[in-house]
C-alpha cells in the first residue's frame, strides 16, 4: 500500500517535468524578446522606461542567459511558489492574484461535488430504467447540456437574471469582501454567489458523467453476479444497492481523471464571461496582451491542479476498492 | 487373401445420374433476403444497421443540408456578408407575414420605422403595419463573386426593391445577422473537418506506430498521451492560438487554429487504435504476413486497420463537435478566428457583455446553429458507431 502510494507520487515528478517544458516551450513561442517588445512598446507611447527596472526583469527572467539557464530558473521559482511576475501591476503574480488561485481550486472543488449528486441519482435512474421515456427525456437534456457551449449558457443565465430578477449576476462574492482577508462571512458570501457558475460549468461535466455512467452501470447490471443475486431472490433494490452501486461508486473516483480537466477548462472561459475572480480573465488578459511569462505560469497551474486532482483520486480509489488495495496495482 | 467378388450387373441397371447441375446448398437453401444479408460487404451492413437508427439519420440529413448550403451561401444568404445598412443599425428581426388587413399576399415583412428612445439611447424599430413589403425570390439582389470566380446578383430571397429584410435582425454595423450566420457556417462547419482529418491522421500514425513496435516506443507514446491529456484543453487551446503572430494573414490563423484544435485532439484515437493493435498484430494473419516479408506499413495499412477503420470513422465523427466548439468558444474571447473571417464564433463575441444580451437578444441567435449542429454530430456519430458494431 505505502509502496504503491510512494510509487504513484514519483510518478508524476516526470509528467511535472514534461508538463513545465511544454508550457516553458509556449512562452518562448512568441517571436522575439518579450522584454525587447516590451521596452520597444513603453518608448513608442512615449514613456520613460526605467532602466533600473528593466535590469531587474532581465536578472529575473534570467533573459540574458541560454535558454536551459532561463528554464531552470523558471521551474525553480515555481517549485518555490513564485509564479512569476505580473507587468501591469509591477508585483509577483503571487501577491496580485492571492485569492484566485484559491478560488479557483474552490469552485473546481465545488463543482465537482455538484455533478456527483446531480449526475449520481440520474445516472442510476437513467441505467436501471433503460429505453423508457424517463431515459430518452434525460438522455436528450445531457445531450442537450454537452452542445450548449458553456458560456452561452453563462450569457443566457445573465440574461435571464437581468429580465425576470432584474439583477445582474457576476463576481464570486459580495463586493465589500474584494480585497479583504478571508473570514467566515467571505467564504458564506462566496458560497452563496458560486451557484450559478457552478451550474453554468457543471452541465456539461455532469451530462457527459451521466452518458459514461450509464453505461457504466449497464455493464455491470448485465454481469453474472447481478444475476446470481437475483436468482436467490433478493429484491431488486436491494441487489442494485449491495452490488453494481458499489462498482458504480468506485468509477465516481476514477472518472475524476477525465472531469477535472473538463471542468477547468470550463471553469476558464464561464469565469471570463461572469467576470468571476478565478484565474480565467486573467489568463485571458495576460494571453491578450502577450504577456507569456504570466500565462505561462497560470497554464502551469492549472495543469498542476489537474496532476494533483487525479493523484488524490488514485489514492483516493486505492483506499476504497479492495481489489487494487490487495493486488498493489493499479485496476485499469 | 479372399477376393471381393462385385455384383454382377444383368440387364439394365435402374442407376439414375442427374443432368442437372450439382448445387451443394440444395439442402439449406437460403431465402433471397438472407442471400443478400450473407453477400452484403461489410459497408453495406453497416448501412443497413445505420438506417434502422431513426435519430441518426435524421441527424445525418440535417447535417448534409448544412454542408451542403455552404457550397451555396452566396445564393441562399439575401445579403453578402459586408453590405452593410447604415441607415439600420441594431434593427431587430422583422417577422415574416402572409396576410395583410386579412388579404393573403404571400410572405413579406413590414417596413420599419426607426425611432431613437432619448432616455437609454437605444433605436427602437418598430415595424408600421401599413406598408406591407413582399420578399422577392429568384431575384437579383446584393452583388457577390460565386465561389470568387463569378460575378453574379442571383439570390434565392431577397428584400422587396424599396424596403429590407433582416429576418434575424441586424449588428452593430447594420449587416443582416442571417446572412452572417449562413456565411459563418462556411467557416465553422469546415474548421471541424480539416480538423478531424488532421488529428485522424496524427492518431492513425502515431497509435498505429505505437501499438505495431510496443516496447519503448509504445511507452514513450504513452507517456506523451498522458501528459496532453492532463492540461486543461481550453487554457492550452488559448495559449496556443494567442501566440499564433498578429502579423499572419486571416486564411493562415485560420488553418493555424485548425492545426491547433487537431494537435490535442489525436490521444483518444491514438489509444484506441494502439490497443486495438496490440491485439491485432498477435494475430496468425498478421504473422503470415510478415513471414512473406510484407513491410510494417503494408502490415498497418493494409491487413490491421481495414479492420477496424468503420469503428475509427465513427468515433472521429464524434470529435467533430469539440473542434466546433473549441473554435466557437477561442473566436468568442477573441483570441481565435478575427473578422474579416466570419465564423459562429466571431460572430457570437459581439454578444460578449451583458448590455448587448439584454438590449439586442438576436445577436445571440449564432448559438443556435452551433447546438444544432454539435447535437446532430453526437446522434450521428453514436448512431454510426452502433452500426460499426458488429457485436450489436
Amino acid at each position: 500500500m505505502l509502496q504503491y502510494i510512494t510509487k504513484r507520487i514519483l510518478m508524476m515528478i516526470p509528467t511535472l517535468f514534461a508538463i513545465s517544458i511544454i508550457v516553458f516551450t509556449i512562452i518562448q513561442l512568441p517571436p522575439g524578446n518579450y522584454l525587447e517588445s516590451y521596452i520597444a512598446e513603453l518608448e513608442a507611447q512615449g514613456e520613460s522606461v526605467d532602466q533600473q527596472k528593466v535590469a531587474f526583469l532581465r536578472e529575473y527572467y534570467g533573459l540574458d542567459r541560454p535558454l536551459p539557464e532561463q528554464y531552470l530558473h523558471w521551474a525553480g521559482g515555481m517549485l518555490k511558489g513564485d509564479f512569476g511576475y505580473s507587468f501591469e501591476f509591477n508585483m509577483p503574480v503571487t501577491k496580485v492574484i492571492g485569492d484566485r488561485m484559491l478560488l479557483t481550486v474552490i469552485v473546481s472543488f465545488v463543482t465537482i461535488l455538484f455533478t456527483w449528486c446531480v449526475a449520481f441519482p440520474i445516472g442510476i435512474y437513467s441505467a436501471t430504467h433503460q429505453y423508457s421515456w424517463g431515459d430518452y427525456g434525460l438522455s436528450f437534456l445531457g445531450f442537450l447540456g454537452i452542445a450548449i457551449p458553456n458560456f452561452m449558457l453563462a450569457l443566457v443565465m445573465m440574461y435571464v437574471a437581468n429580465v425576470v430578477f432584474g439583477t445582474t449576476i457576476g463576481g464570486l462574492m459580495d463586493p465589500d469582501f474584494i480585497g479583504k482577508a478571508w473570514t467566515w462571512d467571505k467564504v458564506k458570501s462566496v458560497l452563496e454567489h458560486s451557484w450559478i457558475p457552478v451550474i453554468v460549468i457543471g452541465t456539461s461535466g455532469t451530462a457527459g458523467m451521466i452518458r459514461r455512467l450509464r453505461a457504466n452501470l449497464l455493464d455491470e447490471l448485465q454481469k453474472q453476479y447481478v444475476v446470481t443475486a437475483r436468482a436467490k431472490g433478493l429484491a431488486p433494490r436491494k441487489v442494485l444497492r449491495k452490488y453494481p452501486l458499489r462498482m458504480a461508486l468506485n468509477f465516481f473516483i476514477s472518472d475524476i481523471g477525465s472531469l477535472l480537466p473538463h471542468i477547468i477548462s470550463g471553469a476558464e472561459i464561464t469565469a471570463v464571461v461572469l467576470s468571476l475572480p478565478t484565474t480565467g480573465p486573467m489568463l485571458l488578459n495576460a494571453l491578450k496582451s502577450q504577456d507569456m511569462y504570466l500565462a505561462g505560469s497560470f497554464l502551469m497551474f492549472l495543469a498542476m491542479l489537474i496532476v494533483v486532482g487525479v493523484l488524490v483520486s488514485d489514492l483516493a480509489l486505492v483506499a476504497l476498492d479492495p481489489r487494487i488495495r490487495l493486488s498493489g496495482g493499479v485496476a485499469r | 487373401m479372399s477376393t471381393l467378388e462385385l455384383p454382377r450387373v444383368t440387364g439394365d441397371a435402374d442407376h439414375f445420374v442427374s443432368t442437372e447441375p450439382f448445387d451443394p446448398g440444395e439442402a439449406t437453401r437460403l431465402t433471397p433476403e438472407q442471400e443478400r444479408f450473407y453477400l452484403a460487404s461489410q459497408w453495406k451492413l453497416m448501412w443497413w444497421k445505420f438506417k434502422r437508427h431513426r435519430v441518426a439519420v435524421v441527424s445525418g440529413v440535417i447535417l448534409l443540408v448544412m454542408y451542403g448550403s455552404t457550397l451555396v451561401t452566396e445564393i441562399l444568404a439575401p445579403y453578402n456578408l459586408h453590405s452593410r445598412h447604415t441607415d439600420f443599425i441594431y434593427a431587430s428581426p422583422q417577422r415574416v407575414h402572409l396576410f395583410h388587413d386579412g388579404h393573403f399576399v404571400g410572405p413579406f415583412v413590414y417596413a420599419q420605422s426607426k425611432r431613437l428612445d432619448m432616455t437609454n439611447l437605444r433605436r427602437v424599430y418598430t415595424p408600421d403595419r401599413t406598408q406591407p413589403r413582399p420578399l422577392r425570390f429568384f431575384c437579383e439582389g446584393d452583388a457577390y463573386r460565386f465561389w470568387g470566380l463569378v460575378d453574379m446578383s442571383f439570390h434565392l430571397v431577397c428584400p422587396a426593391r424599396d424596403g429590407t429584410a433582416f429576418l434575424l435582425g441586424t449588428d452593430r454595423l447594420g449587416r443582416d445577422v442571417l446572412s452572417r450566420i449562413l456565411y459563418g457556417a462556411r467557416i465553422s462547419l469546415t474548421i471541424g473537418l480539416i480538423g478531424i482529418a488532421l488529428s485522424f491522421t496524427l492518431g492513425l500514425v502515431i497509435g498505429g506506430i505505437a501499438g505495431y513496435y510496443g516496447g519503448w516506443v509504445d511507452l514513450a507514446v504513452q507517456r506523451l498521451i498522458e501528459i496532453i491529456r492532463s492540461f486543461p484543453e481550453l487554457p492550452l487551446w488559448m495559449a496556443l492560438s494567442a501566440v499564433l503572430p498578429v502579423t499572419w494573414s486571416p486564411i493562415l490563423i485560420y488553418f493555424g487554429i485548425t492545426a491547433i484544435l487537431a494537435l490535442l485532439d489525436w490521444t483518444g484515437l491514438a489509444r484506441a487504435v494502439r490497443s486495438k493493435l496490440l491485439a491485432l498484430r498477435e494475430e496468425d494473419y498478421t504473422t503470415a504476413a510478415r513471414l512473406m516479408g510484407a513491410k510494417p506499413s503494408r502490415i498497418i495499412g493494409r491487413h490491421l486497420l481495414p479492420g477496424f477503420m468503420s469503428h475509427l470513422i465513427a468515433s472521429a465523427t464524434l470529435s467533430i463537435p469539440g473542434m466546433i466548439l473549441g473554435e466557437t468558444a477561442l473566436s468568442f474571447l477573441g483570441i481565435g478566428l478575427r473578422p474579416p473571417i466570419t465564423s459562429w464564433g466571431v460572430l457570437l463575441n459581439d454578444a460578449q457583455n451583458i448590455n448587448v444580451v439584454a438590449l439586442y437578444p438576436w445577436l445571440m441567435l449564432p448559438v443556435v446553429p452551433v447546438i444544432v449542429v454539435i447535437l446532430a454530430f453526437n446522434f450521428f456519430g453514436d448512431g454510426l458507431r452502433d452500426a460499426a458494431d458488429p457485436y450489436r
